[in-house]
């Protein structure tokens, strides 16, 4: 049995994720715990986590302009997202699965359960994934998606927004997020951004316009930078990891 | 070492989830998603688990989204270990299902034995940030009594246990209560 199974790491800033509940955000009344979480240190349970390989990956999953193709390109703003991937100590995080979903060009999600009025795209699904290189670097091709709207507390709307899904080496590092758009009105009237407290965390959610890394008449680019939770020591022998 | 960076904040997953973490869910069709609700495990005891997530009203939640991960029948995570896996409430009737095996004893901080379990995430609309939870099971009474997380626990130590279905050989029921007095124990690891 490992005896390298010490805490690893620091429990998360509550103070700068958003809080479970945020009344403005009006489905998170229901659904966040009355009782405070409690603190338990790591073990292996935590600091393992399942390892994904590009044998995850399909021959398209990281260009959305191509995995949905049925008679042309997607209708929209091809944009490339790109990004590095470090943890709280500044390392990057490599073989990181990152998992992407959104709305298309008007604001619909390809979803069974998304009746919005604005048209699908049947060039375009939404769906896309990529994993980190040894540096910590990731890129995707897509569309920028529309804002749309929802039920909250009244009729209200989403900012464009791209969800996220990150799988670093340990489950401890499991988070999902978005990332919103520079320069979007909307962001700041957003309950769900809002639900996060502090302005400096929401300035981390905002991809900034990357114009080194548009492609000449072809796609704009936006810049992500994704950071995990980090593990206080390394491992001293080789924890699956 | 100190910290030089902040986490990237959290952010709900919302009703749409499915389309990026199991599309056939969602009605999208992609080769090689290869994630579902049966961990790779092989060796041990088949169990399936089945639930519901209900809210502070006792409402089920049709839109959730669930991941375990959890050791081997020895308590080991050896290299290509695949004790993951990935479901979601379902649409109609709110149930969740997971196919895996009985997971062994995991080493604890201090090397001595932490009960059976497996890791529990929830995510979901109205989730700011993922609930961690885990899933212990209450035919394990004596390993239970000297686990120290359980242990640790001063209420509700129960909604962590799943139960044995009494019809059904090898199956658990664990329902998870997001609020409310039957709240589910959740946890900051
Ligand atoms: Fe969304």
């Amino acid at each position: 049995m490992a005896s390298n199974t010490k805490p690893a790491f620091a429990p998360r800033d509550r103070t700068w994720h958003p809080k479970g509940l945020t009344p403005a955000y009006n489905s998170s009344v229901l659904r966040s715990p009355k009782r405070a979480l409690l603190q338990m240190p790591t073990s292996l349970s935590e600091t393992s986590g399942p390892v994904f390989g590009h044998d995850m990956l399909g021959e398209n999953d990281a260009d959305m302009l191509a995995n949905a193709v049925v008679d042309g390109d997607p209708v929209g703003e091809r944009i490339v997202v790109s990004g590095r991937v470090l943890d709280e100590y500044a390392r990057p995080q490599a073989g990181v699965l990152i998992e992407v979903w959104q709305a298309n060009a008007g604001g619909r999600y390809r979803h069974i359960r998304d009746g919005y009025l604005a048209p699908l795209d049947p060039n375009f699904s939404g769906y896309g994934r990529c994993l980190s290189d040894s540096h910590g670097n990731y890129s995707f091709r897509t569309i920028r998606p529309g804002p749309y709207p929802f039920p909250n507390n009244g009729p209200a709307w989403r900012p464009a927004h791209i969800h996220l899904s990150l799988f670093g080496a340990s489950f401890a590092q499991r988070l999902i997020t978005q990332f919103y758009f520079e320069g979007d009105p909307l962001i700041r009237h957003c309950a769900i951004v809002n639900a996060v407290s502090d302005p400096a965390a929401v300035d981390r959610l905002v991809a900034r316009l990357d114009l080194d890394n548009a492609v000449p008449f072809d796609a704009l680019a936006y810049k992500f930078d994704i950071v995990l939770r980090g593990r206080e020591e390394t491992p001293l022998d080789a924890e699956h990891g | 070492m100190k910290k030089q960076l902040k986490e990237t904040p959290s952010q709900t997953a919302g009703p749409y989830v499915h389309i990026g973490l199991l599309p056939d869910v969602a009605g999208i069709d992609v080769k090689h998603h290869g994630i579902t609700g049966h961990t790779g495990l092989k060796d041990g005891t088949p169990i399936t688990i089945t639930g519901v997530v209900r809210d502070g009203s006792g409402e089920i939640v049709k839109d959730a989204l669930l991941e375990i991960w959890q050791a081997a029948d020895d308590g080991q995570f050896a290299d290509g270990h695949n004790g993951f896996a990935r479901c979601h409430t379902d649409f109609e009737t709110g149930e969740f299902r997971f196919e895996t095996v009985k997971p062994g004893p995991v080493a604890w901080t201090d090397g001595s034995s932490q009960a059976p379990h497996m890791t529990l995430m929830i995510f979901a609309r109205g989730i700011n940030i993922h609930l961690h939870t885990r899933i212990y099971f209450a035919d394990e009474a004596a390993a239970n009594a000297a686990d120290p997380v359980l242990n640790a626990i001063t209420a509700g130590r129960e909604t962590l246990l799943a139960k044995p279905d009494t019809n059904s050989n090898n199956s658990y029921r664990f329902d998870v209560s997001l609020q409310g007095e039957a709240e589910t124990v959740f946890f900051d690891i």
